[in-house]
Formats: structure tokens, sequence, C-alpha cells
């Protein structure tokens, strides 16, 4: 039994080693503030880069990051083109006050509402904010934990290297 | 020799596999996450660590590792406790698979075999869920079929057994205490909005859905006739109207008696709703929550959070302070009224107050009490909530004097300047801990609390930041009399200052330093300093977190992340990563 069980994983690795570990989005659909669906795997941006980024209304750090990319946005979008969209982890606690923090901050991301975690597992997040930049071929090319007051010019600095790319 | 054979057999196996099945393997993509939590326990005898009862490392860790490939994905994780860190429940101790799962959804039909995380509605018959930081997960084990036959429309079936710390998922385990029941539910649900073409884009947006769970127990109790099917149903609506937003749902549970309501045989109901309204620069809700009974075990003899069945959301501000979350509130399982406004409004750039930058502002006020219990009839008498009874009964929209909590803040969040920014809070809080903490006796906790964060960007690299907190209360002073019986009730009581500086360096590195001070303790020996150091470096999607010093049980923020603590003394250190 063992043996079998040896074999067995020795099989699965060697079919695992050719096997991407540059990951596309995951195939998860998550309603948005308008009660829209949108799935995760065909987020499109006409080839430009695409940022998601895990937030809750009770993170304070997510809630500092999410000013300061929306003091820039604008800027990013007139230079990169990049969409940012915003997931927010809020459970059945604090669904109901997402869109109202949302609004009353004057954000301008699309935010996505993902209650039952379902985005935060397939995308390996632990602790918000979390922050992905995808590029124009739905690629996983730069991810990052936590947030410090400026760490905003180091995701252009990424999002402009693959901006850059596509011309 | 046999060992070579192995291996090649083992290769040509792999090879096979993979040119059988060359485009499953091809578009497939493996990510995963690692996180290790370790902490060494030191003596501290200041803050009356006297004895480590043989524990001087704790170490919670997982690692998961997730396969996807189109329609199809699984995954597992392994857990580590080894043994558990303070805090956490004892039952975690030991090394496992503790998950694993497999899906297949193609949009049409989808199915899951495995460890099963979903919820309904909003969780008031049915959720399972997995928190690592409290180190809490009730998934259900076992298969669900989620069916789209219609844009729209969304029907669920789930059928399991929870996950119980590491007990085995029998039957029945004879000879133990685990008589976990069998866990069967439905959901459905409708959305007007997408199933009604003339419907997509109107303004006017509706959905309604309904569940029904039922879980099948055996009956262990010598003493009780303990019922073996117990069910659960909920209906709801969300409704919609241009910049308004309203959602109800309403939950019913036959009778469930059970270690947490004290074997009554009471049906139990839940009421929660909220209405909003918002606009760019403008968003207020208004929530209220009433349940009665509502605990929804999968055993019967469960206490705290074991095997949950259902979640009842605290529907009050989340603090993730030092100082402010000290006195978190948490559910009251045998009933609540509960009530939440909160409003956020930006002054807008370029006015007098909104200056430069804007200035958000953000009052939040939750109040929570008990409902009102009415005797019943028990043979010639009257009873109140007396086991084997009927319990009480209780009228619908009485509100009990009893405040379990209320929470009243108001926040100023400015960018001043290009490097100035400062997040100002006050808040007055009412906290019943006789009630929500068990300490039989003690005053409630009455307290003004104020905290102001300032950051200052040195350049592009480097910032600065400073957080001054207080917690005054106006009853337990210095001053105050406690009786020598009584003095362990009062740890942690009075008043209390806590200061932290960090310094950060882009996008690696954090340093801070913080005290806090119970100097207002009416007890001398508890009027304590809990000093902290910090260093977290973090790379891309990896973070280590090292820190030393005494950590007073609550919430710490440091590094960007946010987790809670239990009280200790001695070095921690959190490495995590995902890729």
């Amino acid at each position: 039994m063992k043996k079998l069980m040896t074999l067995l994983l020795m099989a699965l690795m060697v079919t695992g080693l050719h096997a991407q570990t540059k990951s596309e989005l995951p195939n998860i659909t998550l309603k948005n503030l308008k009660g829209k669906d949108v799935n995760i795997a065909k987020l499109n941006n006409d080839g430009k880069p695409i940022v998601i980024t895990f937030w809750a209304t009770w993170c304070g750090p997510c809630i500092k990051e999410h000013n300061a990319l929306n003091d820039v946005y604008a800027d990013w979008q007139a230079e990169t083109g990049v969409k940012i969209y915003s997931v927010s982890i809020d459970d059945s606690r604090s669904t109901a006050k997402v869109k109202p923090v949302v609004d009353g901050k004057g954000w301008d991301f699309e935010v996505l509402l993902d209650p039952n975690g379902d985005l935060k597992r397939a995308m390996n997040v632990s602790n918000p904010p979390h922050t992905f930049l995808i590029d124009g071929n739905g690629k996983i090319v730069y991810q990052h934990t936590g947030y410090f007051e400026g760490a905003e010019d180091d995701l252009y600095e990424e999002i402009l290297k693959i901006a850059k790319k596509k011309k | 020799m046999r060992k070579h054979i192995l291996v090649l057999l083992a290769l040509a196996l792999g090879f096979s596999f993979r040119a059988s099945a060359q485009s499953f393997v091809e578009g497939g993509q493996v990510s995963g996450s690692f996180q290790t939590d370790a902490q060494y326990y030191m003596l501290d005898k200041g803050i009356g660590i006297n004895d480590l009862n043989g524990k001087k490392f704790g170490i919670n860790g997982f690692g998961k590792v997730n396969y996807t490939n189109g329609n199809f994905s699984a995954g597992i994780r392994f857990e580590a406790f080894m043994p558990e860190l303070n805090g956490f429940r004892s039952e975690l101790n030991g090394v496992g698979l503790a998950n694993f799962f497999a899906t297949y959804d193609n949009g049409f039909i989808g199915m899951t075999v495995g460890d099963i995380y979903d919820q309904f509605g909003s969780g008031l018959v049915f959720r399972t869920y997995e928190e690592w930081s409290l180190g809490m997960d009730n998934a259900l084990r076992g298969a669900r079929v989620v069916l789209r036959p219609t844009q729209g429309v969304t029907l669920k079936g789930v059928y399991g057994r929870q996950r119980f710390f590491w007990a085995p998922y029998l039957e029945r385990d004879m000879g133990n205490d685990d008589y976990r029941g069998i866990v069967r539910g439905m959901d459905a649900e409708w959305d007007l909005n997408q199933s009604i073409s003339s419907l997509n884009d109107s303004e006017f947006k509706m959905s309604l859905g309904g569940s029904f769970v039922s879980k099948k127990q055996a009956d262990q109790s010598s003493f009780y006739n303990i019922p073996e099917n117990v069910s659960a149903a909920a209906a709801r609506i969300n409704l919609g109207y241009g910049n308004f937003a309203f959602s109800t749902e309403y939950a019913y549970k036959i009778n469930d008696p059970s270690a947490i309501n004290n074997f009554i045989y009471k049906e139990g109901r839940a009421l929660m709703s909220s209405l909003s309204y918002s606009q760019q620069g403008f968003g207020a809700v208004l929530q209220v929550k009433r349940t009665d009974n509502m605990s929804f075990k999968s055993m019967y003899t469960g206490k705290q959070n074991d095997l949950d069945i259902n979640f009842i959301p605290p529907i009050n501000y989340t603090h993730t302070h030092s100082l402010p979350s000290m006195y978190t509130y948490s559910t009251q399982p045998n009933g609540e009224m509960a009530a939440q406004l909160q409003v956020n409004y930006t002054i807008p750039r370029g006015t007098a107050l909104g200056g430069k930058y804007g200035t958000k502002l953000a009052f939040n006020m939750s109040q929570v009490n008990d409902i009102v219990r009415d005797s019943v009839a028990f043979g010639n008498q009257m009873a109140l909530n007396q086991a084997g009874t009927l319990g009480y009964t209780s009228k619908f929209f009485a509100v009990s004097d009893h405040r379990f909590f209320r929470d009243i803040n108001f926040e100023v969040d400015k960018k001043i300047s290009k490097d100035w920014h400062l997040t100002a809070q006050y808040i007055n809080l009412y906290y019943d801990i006789e009630t929500i903490e068990g300490h039989a006796g003690s005053p409630v906790v009455k307290a003004n609390i104020g905290f102001m964060d300032v950051t200052y960007k040195i350049n592009k690299r480097q910032s600065l930041r400073l957080e001054l907190q207080g917690l005054w209360e106006n009853e337990v002073h210095k001053g105050y009399e406690v009786e020598e019986s009584e003095k362990k009730d009062y740890q942690k009581r009075g008043d209390w200052a806590f200061a932290l500086l960090e310094y950060s360096v882009n996008p690696h590195w954090s340093f801070s330093i913080a005290d806090k001070w119970n100097y207002g303790n009416p007890v001398e020996e508890y009027r304590d300093h809990y000093f902290t150091g910090t260093v977290t470096y973090i790379h891309d999607a990896t973070r280590v977190m090292l820190s030393a010093g005494r950590q007073s049980e609550g919430v710490v923020c440091v590094g960007g992340v946010c987790r809670t603590v239990p009280a200790s003394s001695g070095v921690s250190l959190t490495v995590s990563t995902s890729f």
C-alpha cells in the first residue's frame, strides 16, 4: 500500500512538473456593486494591465491603500490605461456596508464582493491588503502583501514595465 | 534494484498519464500559500506569568496547494499545531491533512467533493468558513452540487459532516464524546434582473432566495429526549432602486435543546435587515437585527464556536487599533436586539473644509440589548429558561433594558499635504463585561477612547507613523475600591495609554516600537507596561515579522496587516508567503 502511494505520488510529481506555476486568474464569478456577475477568469482590459486588490471595510491598512490608489488612479489610467478591481472580502457582518463605504469615501474602482471568500481562497490571500498585477494576457506578473505609505509608487513601476512591453 | 524499478515505473506512469491527458496538464496551474506563526514564551512575573505550564514554544502553521485547470480545480491544506499558540483551542494540537477538495464547474453545473466552504444568504441558517487567525474552521466534509439552469437562477445542495478539530469523520465515534450529526442543506436564489431581459439594465433591482437546512444527530442523552432531526429555514429578499438598497432575511428553527440554550425546547427565530443610501461622496446604512435562540450546531453538546452550522453576524463596528479593539463585542447566541447606523461622507476637494485633497468623515453608532423573556407554564407553576421546558416566550419587537453593548464613534481622515496624513477617532463605549466575558459582578466598562494616527512621508521611500491612543473609564479609576478577592476581575480595567512609532522603508522594511500602559488600573499590581518591538520584512507576497516583548490580549496591526494575539511575553515570528 505504501509503495503504491509512493508510486502514485511520484507519478503525480512528474505530471505536476509540467503544470505551470505562473498563474492565470481562477474561474470564479463574483457580483459587483450593481449586482452584475463578473467572471474573474474573463477579466479583460483590451490588453492593458489590470490590478486586483483585496480589502475589507474593517482593515485599516487596506483603507489607507485604497485612499492612496484613488488619489493617483485618474493619472495612472490616463498614462497606462490600467483598470483597478477592488475585491471586498467583507462577510455577512459587513457586506451591506461595502457600497456606502465605497461611495462615502469617493472611490472610483470597480468593486467586487467576495462574501464567501471564494476568490480569496483561490488566489491564496491570507491577510488583506493583498494586491495582484495582471498583464494584458491575463497572467499574474506581480503580487504584494501589506501596505506602507508610498507602496503605490512601487506598484506603478511594475505597471509601467508591462504597459511599456505592450508597445 | 526494486527502488530503481519503482522509479522507472513512476516515470513511465507519469509520462503516460501526461500523454493521455496532455491537455489536462498543459493548461494546469499550481498555486498555494504557507504561513507559520511561532512564539517562544518567557516567564514574566511583572504581568503575572509565573508559570509556563511546561509550554515554551507554540507553533501554528499551514501549507496549502491548489491546482486549477479550466473548469477543474482541486486543493489540499496541511496544518500543524505543535503545540498550538496560547489562546488557541488545545484540541487543535496535532499535525495532518486538514482539508482537501476537488471541484468541476462548467457554469451550468458545479460539483465539489471534499471540504466545503459556503453560505446561504447572510448565513443565518448555514455558513461554513475558516479563519486562520482565530483557529476557526467548520468546513463541511461531503459533497455539494450547484446548478444554474437558467440565467439568474442558482440552486445549491450540500451534504456532509463538519470539521471538529482533528476528530475522525466517522458515523458514530463510539466511546468518544464526538456525536456529530450530518448536515444537509438546499438553497435557491433568483435574481430577477439577470433572469428577465427587460429588467437587465433597470434601475429597479430584485432578488429572492430561500434555504432549508437540517441536521440529523444521535440522541445520546439519558436525561433529555433529544430530537434526532432538527431543521431550519430562511427566506430573503434584496431590493434596490437607484441609490437605495434594502435587504432582509428571516430565519426559523424548530426546537433544538442544546448545551448552549440550557436544553430548552423552544423554537429559534432571527431577522436581519439593512437599508442603505449612497451616492458619490456620501453613504449611509442602517442595520437592525433580532435573534432569539438561534444557536445551531451539528452536536448538541457543543460549546463556544464548536460545530456551528449557522453564523449570526455581529453588526457593530470592527475596530482595529489597539485600545479601541480591547473591548470587542461578541455575539450572544441566545438572543439579541441590535441596531447600527453608519454614515460616510467626503467633504469635496477644493472647499474650505475639504482642502486640497478632501476630508473623509465617518460616523458609526451601534447598540445591542437583550431580548425580553417571559416565563412559561411548567406543570402548575411558572418557569423561566428552565431545562426541559419550553424555556420562555418572547415578544418579537420588545427590547430589554439590559444593554450589552453600545459604541458611538466619529472619525476624521485627512491628507493634510503631500507628506502629512492624519486619522483621528473618538469612541464612546458601553461594554457589559459581566455578560460578554463572564466576569461575574464586574462593573460595566463605560469609557471614552481617542486615537490619532499621523503619517509623515520623509521621502519617496521612507515614512514615519505615530499612533497615540488613550482609553479613559468613567467609573473605574485609580482610586476605585476593589476587594482583595475580586482583584482578578480587574485585570486590564481602568485607564490606558498607548503609543507606537513605526519607521518604514518601501517596499521591504518596517521597524516599530510600541508601549501600552495600564496606568490607571485600580489595582496597583496591574499598572503594567506592555512594551513591544517589531521588525517586518516584505518581499512581494512574502512577509516575515519578528517581534519581542509583552503582548496583552487584543488586535495588533503593524506592518500593514492585522491579527489577534493573546496575552504573553516572549519572542514571536510570523512567516507567510503565497505563490
